[in-house]
């Protein structure tokens, strides 16, 4: 039968690769998209968590948060965007705006 | 049987999240990503948690990756061709840290693994539809009310911050 071990496992092997995913990538769609994976990582533990105790709220927990990375999503998306128009790279290497 | 099906999924999941990292160009990352998401889906079904396999796929495989690949398009970015092209202290930092991250969380997780709890008999009652819309809709009526109105927010946000363009001079 199932443990909820291998479930935990799954869940922090997917972070691991999103944090280094952060850390190598110089795109910064791609990393926007490796912040997502993070949150399923995430999301993975609270609904086997929730499963595995039969309680609900761990799950009603993961909607709202797919809300909210879903508001994150097209924010981010969004100023990923103006920053292009206006420096035409999505290289994070090359934006220094914020940079002294 | 349902073990070999998590051990596919699980798999699936993993191979397409490293293979996302380490892609170079960006469409087939995104595309990477949508494949990890499809295969989360799987590990929530056989976790008996239907309505969020089923919001997963509509929500993330369908909506965010949709806006990803359209901004992809949109941006015409080029490929990342310095990639693991010649070794970067860089990439060894990384990696040393991810290990170093999951390492951490093995070992808290197997200090307690005989805290962790077995498998409850409702599990099939509760990751129904019902279920949810029941809990959803009478104790969580204010932050699902709270939640229209973040949506709300960040579409005008997102409108004023890609329209806005800095004048010259």
């Amino acid at each position: 039968m199932l443990e909820i071990d291998w479930f935990l496992g799954i869940s922090a092997i997917m972070f691991s690769i999103g944090i280094i995913g952060v850390l190598i990538r110089r795109n910064a769609v791609v990393i926007f998209m490796c912040v997502e994976l993070m949150l399923n990582a995430v999301n993975l533990t609270l609904v086997s968590f929730s499963s595995f105790h039969g309680n609900i709220d761990g799950q009603i927990f993961v909607f709202f948060a797919l809300a909210v990375a879903a508001a994150e999503a097209v924010v981010g998306l969004a100023i990923i965007i103006a920053i292009f128009r206006n420096n035409l790279t999505v290289d994070v290497t090359e934006i220094n705006l914020l940079r002294w | 049987m349902i073990v070999y099906l998590f051990i596919l999924l699980a798999v699936l999941a993993i191979g397409s999240a490293l293979a996302m990292v380490i892609n170079k160009n960006v469409v087939n990352s995104a595309l990477f990503l949508v494949i990890n998401m499809v295969s989360l889906a799987g590990i929530y079904l056989l976790l008996n948690a239907q309505f969020l396999a089923v919001i997963q796929i509509l929500v993330y495989a369908g909506a965010i990756m949709v806006l990803f690949l359209f901004v992809i398009m949109l941006l015409n970015v080029e490929d990342e061709e310095k990639l693991f092209d010649k070794f970067r202290v860089k990439y060894f930092l990384a990696f040393i840290l991810g290990a170093a991250v999951v390492g951490q969380i093995f070992y808290s997780i197997a200090g307690v693994t005989n805290m962790l709890p077995e498998i409850s008999s409702n599990m099939a009652e509760i990751g129904t539809v019902e279920a949810a819309g029941d809990v959803l809709y009478t104790k969580y009526l204010l932050p699902f009310e709270m939640t229209a109105i973040l949506l709300t927010a960040a579409v005008v946000g997102a409108l004023m911050v890609a329209q806005y363009k800095i004048k010259k001079g």
